[in-house]
This record gives C-alpha cells, structure tokens and sequence, in this order.
C-alpha cells in the first residue's frame, strides 16, 4: 500500500510543467489534488516514471463566471468550488453535484477539473461537464485548445488527451433561461462512491410546459452520456409532468453493469427512481424561475 | 529556467508549530512521514487509500487524508496532527481542546484508532463554525461521515460533537 518509487518535479510555471511532461515522456502523470491518483499508486493500480505536480503552477486556482457559464481552473477544490455562490447562480448543478463528491477532507484538497481529467464514470463531475454541454482547456507545447466533453471521454479512466497535455479548466456552460436542475445519488454512505446518481435540467417553454428534459448518470456506463428524455413530458404542463414516465423512459435507455456494490438490474432501478425524484425537483424549480 | 525532477528531497515544515526540517523519498506519504521520519506517531495509519479517515491531520488549517498527500507536497506549509490539538496551560501542562475533552466524556472512543482522525475532523469543523450557531445533526453527519470507527457504532461520537459544540458555546 506504498507507491511504487517515481521521479517527482514540482514547476512553477504552465511552460516549465509542459517542458518536464516533454522531457519524461509517455510515463509522466500530472499531479493536481491527488485524491484519486494517490490511491491508484498506493495500490499499485498505476506506476507512473514521474508524477508532475501542478500545485505551485500560478493562475490555475480561480473561478470565472459570465453569462454564458462557469469556466473552473485546474486548482479550484471541490470545496472552493461547492461555497462559489456566483457559480451556484449561473449553473446550480455545480454546487448540487459538488456536495455529493467524497467526504469534506477529501473535498479541501482534490480538484474539479482532475476529476474530470481522471474520467472516472463514478465521478459526479465528469457527469455534470456532460449535462452542461461543457469543455476543457488543455495547454500543450503546440499552444492551448478546448476539447468538448464528446471528444473527451473516451472510456473508463481514459481520455483522449495524449501526449505533453495539462488539463488548465473547465467550462460548464449557464443554466438556460425557464430552466431547473437537480442532483440526486445513492451511496452506501454520504460521500463514498455512488451506487447511482443522476443529474437532470428541466427546461420549460413560455407557457410553462416541459420544453426539454435531459439526464446524465454516475456509475452508469463506461463514460458519461447525456440522455435526452423529452418525449415522455414534451408539452405537458409543469405542475401535471408524468415523470416517473421520464424514469421509465430512461431505464430503458440507460446500460449500467454489474460490480460488487449493485446488479445491473439494481442500477437501472435507481435510475428511474432517481430520475422521477431529481425531474420533480428541477421542474419546481424551472417554474419558479419562469415566474 | 527548468524544473527539478527528484526521487529525493529535503523539506520544511511546520508540524504543530515547530519548524521541522526531514530528507524524504519523493513517493514518502505524508503520513508516514509524520510517523516515520518526524516521530508522531499519534496520526494512525488505516486504509491507506483514503477511506477510512484515520489519518486526517490539517494542512493550513484544513483537514485533508495524510495519506493522500506526499510529504513533498507540504513543504513550506503547516501541518496540524493530533499532538498539537492540545494547548499549553500558564502552569506547564496542557489543555485539551473541548473535543478531546468530550472524547473522554461521552465514551466516544473504545480501542482508540480511528480517534485521532476524528478528532482533527471535528475540531477542524467545530473551529470553524459560528459557535454560536445550532448545530443540526445533519452537520453532524456531514462532519465525520468521512471518518470510519469499527467499535462505537458512531452513536457516542456524535454525541461528542453536540458536547463539544455546547461546551465550545460556553466559552465563546
């Protein structure tokens, strides 16, 4: 339960890290919070030559939001990110999601964006960039490029970011306009790894019908999707919404699997239990804001 | 100017006040550092893989997984552990702060190795809230629901925090 021995270079600069990313080649890892990175070494589940730590990189650590959303440095804690009051206002999902990830000891140090960057289907964050249409920021030696969330994820822990690479932000786009959100998961205990969450955004139309419904899980499938279930409540008024149809709906859409903690068949429960519960939620609050 | 890669490194910290100085494996955890190279041997060492909470210790005032931070990581910082909970009296001895002394009032402890952890915890969290404020037993959960105690069954634990919260709204 120790890591295996690596080389370790803390740079002060975004240019120094992508230098020694270079230089180390294939087996260099970057570091940020190191809340799921640590216990993969410490398991021996991955070694890497050289770990990269971002920490002491400057004008990583801020949170910028605008109307059009909320774009999160690579150092922001989850912690700094779920008290962001400016960014609960823009995307409420941030702050929703954010209260469900790991225990607060865990929040004060590990990072939204490195969750990302881990692609870890139980992550809440990986979901939540998905349901916001969201992207990354990513610094290489040939310069910076935004990556969106579908080009991101390309499988558990994996993601499509090779070579030289830091993940710099994330940008979660603003809850649009008549719109509400909610985020619900069910976890052996309060901030362990969900057994399934869901994350949904009701939006209304200017006669306060169910205009658009879209939901994204955690633990379910290899990478997060985004599941547009809109034909089960299109047009139905908000206060009348069937929404366990949009669970039922979304049982049938969704592919969870099989591990210790639930069936396959236990998970899709779950996600129509949670989608009926999280839908009913946001619609409350999407009528509020369209009022 | 290019950044050192090291599998080696000679760090300061302060640990419990005190300017610390140790020579560390890059790959050392904290939290053996603590034990093994500084000699406080009052963080305990559970799971290793962050679950368990045993070895929560304050980093800047925060509390974080001792075992999810490399000690090269808290060079130049200040880390609290469980020996420095305690304040020094005017006489030569020590005052406990308030959640140790609910420890030992509310049994909230019985063979003692997740303590350590819970008790930075708490008192991390107690430190930082209104005293003044109530204290709803979803903070409560929220607080130590992180931290694992095999022999309680949690129910004196928590009835330690409300103890402790009181005792510190006493004293505010």
């Amino acid at each position: 339960m120790k890591p295996a021995p690596f080389r370790y270079a803390d740079p002060g600069t975004l240019d120094e890290a992508l230098a020694v990313l270079s230089a180390e080649g294939a087996g260099a890892k970057v570091l940020a919070g190191g809340q799921s990175l640590l216990p993969l070494l410490s398991m021996r589940l991955a070694a890497p030559a050289t770990l990269v730590d971002i920490n002491r990189v400057p004008g990583l650590d801020s949170v910028e939001v605008t109307g059009d959303g909320v774009t999160v440095g690579a150092l922001v804690r989850h912690n700094a990110l779920l008290r962001d009051g400016a960014a609960a206002r823009v995307q409420p999902l941030l702050a929703r999601a954010t209260a469900n990830v790991a225990h607060p000891a865990i929040r004060n140090r590990g990072t939204t964006v490195g969750s990302i960057a881990h692609a870890d289907p139980s992550g809440e964050m990986t979901s939540v960039l998905a349901l916001t249409d969201g992207s990354v920021t990513v610094a290489t030696p040939d310069g910076a490029e935004t990556v969106g969330w579908r080009d991101l994820f390309v499988g558990p822990l994996e993601t499509s970011l090779h070579g030289p690479a830091v993940v710099t932000s994330a940008h979660f786009s603003a809850l649009p306009p008549r719109s509400g959100t909610a985020f619900a998961e069910v976890a052996r205990r309060k901030g362990d790894y969900a057994v399934c969450g869901a994350g949904v955004v009701v939006t209304l139309d200017e006669d306060r019908r169910v205009a658009a419904v879209r939901a994204s899980y955690v633990s379910v499938g290899l990478t997060p999707e985004v599941h547009d279930l809109t034909d089960a409540v299109v047009g139905k008024p908000v206060d009348g919404a069937d929404w366990s149809a949009a669970g039922a709906l979304a049982r049938t859409l969704v592919d969870p699997d099989s591990d210790l903690h639930a069936s396959a068949d236990y998970r899709r429960l779950l996600v129509g239990v949670l989608t009926e519960r999280t839908l009913a939620s946001a619609a409350a609050e999407a009528a509020g804001r369209a009022a | 100017m290019t950044a050192s890669v090291d599998t080696e490194r000679t760090i300061t910290v302060t640990v419990n006040g005190v300017p610390r100085e140790a020579t560390v494996p890059v790959r050392r955890l904290l939290s053996d550092a603590l034990r093994h190279d500084l000699g406080l041997t009052g963080t305990h060492v559970g799971c290793e893989h962050g679950v368990c909470g045993a070895c929560t210790v304050l980093v800047d005032g925060d509390p974080v997984r001792s075992c999810l931070m490399l000690a090269v990581q808290v060079d130049g910082r200040a880390v609290t552990t469980v020996e420095g909970l305690a304040r020094d009296d005017k006489r030569g001895g020590q005052l406990l702060h308030p959640v140790q002394e609910a420890f030992r009032e509310c049994h909230a402890l019985q063979c003692g190795f997740c303590t350590p952890g819970f008790l930075m915890t708490i008192a991390a969290g107690l430190d930082k809230r209104d005293p003044a404020a109530e204290l709803t037993e979803e903070e409560v959960d929220d607080m130590v629901g992180g931290n694992l105690c095999r022999c309680t069954g949690y129910a004196n634990i928590k009835k330690a925090v409300h103890h402790a919260a009181a005792t510190m709204k006493e004293r505010q």
